[in-house]
């Protein structure tokens, strides 16, 4: 099965003579996106910090983005996911992705209610 | 290693020897079990989510909270956990590396990076060990109001915040630790907190330069400071002293803070203690042959495939508790 490894990074643009070579060229990069994250959150730019969009800040929608891209690499070349069939690629990413972000989006806008609540409501500190 | 067993059995499924989507029995239920625990880690972090959503304008700053690097005094926000997330990173890489040697049957080199991806696994468990010591040890000390808010104090000068024992006042009392033994058997009561509510009180009153600082984040994204009447005014909610942080008491912010670090951080430190001690039977399996006389190294493979979702979960868990 995974005899055979395909070797090509960033949709085909970077390729690998063989698979211990991608193995290092994957960890560089990511050690570059931690390096990028753990900069912005020492320095927090301010115009990142005071941008909105869409209800967040900049500088948390680069860190969540950049944190998918590490967790697209860490599955894809660090287990192989790239070699396996497309059926099982599907079986685990569309299931966890939706079964999250349906969980996330219900429970944050719970929370933010809660909050809303606290602020304009009767109730104080109560639960 | 064995795809023509799928070509042999096209014809009749239901014949067994066939392999759903390609992949062998253990890599598919090993798939299984890190997806229903990427499941269990996504609802810890989003309850965290749902909590720092319902107190947003109080919770803590995490920078204000991870200052501490080992053999280092000062002020030092991220770089430790930073360094912890590369060693993890590094351990996977080490990992992977074991992966391909055994594709190549190479015992050794197998062996050898098997070995370094435990001492990688022992570093960060050792890491986040001392993580929590210093958390739960704290650095500066608190006061919590009736409320169960936490004021703490900072200098109105250079705006940092001043550790309880820079300013309290000592007054003397006759008050002991009531034990066991000096009373009814079953009732007794902790050591308490170095000062007392009422010398860290004084020790306020006393010093001009002490203002209170809230929890309450700013337009800023700053904690507010209150100016010096307000200081004095709001000390007199104020119930007792909180040093360090516990699943009760949490002097660097909301408890809930504290309640979701040690659940979700220990939640994921029992797994690489767990990862540490399977990938030491597999690395001992390697140094016996086991793997030699079965033909195959897939067992490193699927032990992999658990220790790199370990390095994934971590990579959420350094953005949602550390980074946003």
């Amino acid at each position: 099965m995974a005899q055979e490894h395909n070797l090509a990074i960033f949709r085909g643009t970077v390729k690998f003579k063989n698979n211990v070579q991608k193995i290092w060229g994957v960890l560089i990069f990511l050690s570059i996106v931690t390096t990028i994250e753990v900069i912005l959150g020492i320095f927090k730019p301010d115009f990142l910090v005071h941008t909105n969009f869409l209800h967040m800040k900049l500088l948390n929608w680069i860190f969540i983005i950049l944190t998918l891209v590490k967790a697209y690499y860490i599955t894809w070349d660090f287990m192989h996911m790239r070699d396996e069939k497309g059926s099982l690629k599907k079986a685990v990413v569309w299931t966890s992705v939706f079964l999250i972000l349906y969980l996330t989006a219900l429970i944050l806008i719970e929370g933010n209610y809660i909050y809303d609540v606290y602020q304009d409501g009767f109730i104080k500190w109560d639960f | 290693m064995d795809t023509t067993v799928t070509n042999a059995t096209t014809g009749k499924v239901w014949g067994g020897g066939n392999q759903p989507m390609g992949a062998s029995y253990g890599k598919l239920m090993m798939w299984f079990f890190i997806l229903s625990d990427a499941l269990t880690f996504s609802g810890f972090l989003v309850s965290y989510g749902f909590s720092r959503f319902k107190f947003l304008d109080i919770w803590p700053i995490a920078d204000e909270v991870f200052t501490h690097v080992p053999f280092f005094h000062g002020n030092y926000p991220m770089y430790y956990v930073a360094f912890m997330t590369f060693i993890l990173i590094m351990s996977s890489v080490t990992m992977v590396l074991a992966v391909d040697a055994g594709h190549h049957m190479k015992q050794s080199k197998v062996a050898i990076y098997m070995f370094l991806t435990i001492i990688g696994g022992g570093i960060f468990v050792g890491s986040q060990a001392w993580e929590w010591g210093t958390f739960i040890k704290g650095s500066y000390g608190a006061v919590e109001t009736r409320g169960g808010r936490i004021l703490q104090f900072v200098d109105a000068e250079t705006g940092h915040q001043v550790a309880l024992a820079d300013f309290a006042t000592t007054i003397e009392t006759d008050r002991v630790q009531h034990e066991a033994k000096n009373g009814i058997w079953f009732e007794s009561e902790s050591a308490g907190t170095t000062y007392r509510l009422e010398e860290v009180v004084a020790g306020v009153q006393s010093h001009e330069n002490i203002l209170v600082r809230t929890e309450t984040i700013n337009a800023e994204g700053k904690k507010t400071v209150l100016d010096r009447s307000e200081s004095l005014e709001i000390l007199n909610q104020a119930v007792g002293v909180v040093e360090g942080a516990n699943l009760i008491h949490n002097e660097y912010g909301h408890r809930l803070f504290a309640d979701f670090f040690f659940f979700i951080t220990g939640f994921h430190g029992f797994h690489v203690f767990s990862g540490v001690m399977i990938n030491l039977i597999i690395f001992f399996n390697v140094l016996l042959g086991t793997y030699e006389k079965r033909g195959h190294y897939e067992m490193v493979e699927k032990v992999g495939l658990y220790w790199h979702f370990v390095d994934l979960v971590w990579v959420f868990v350094f953005t949602f508790f550390y980074l946003v």
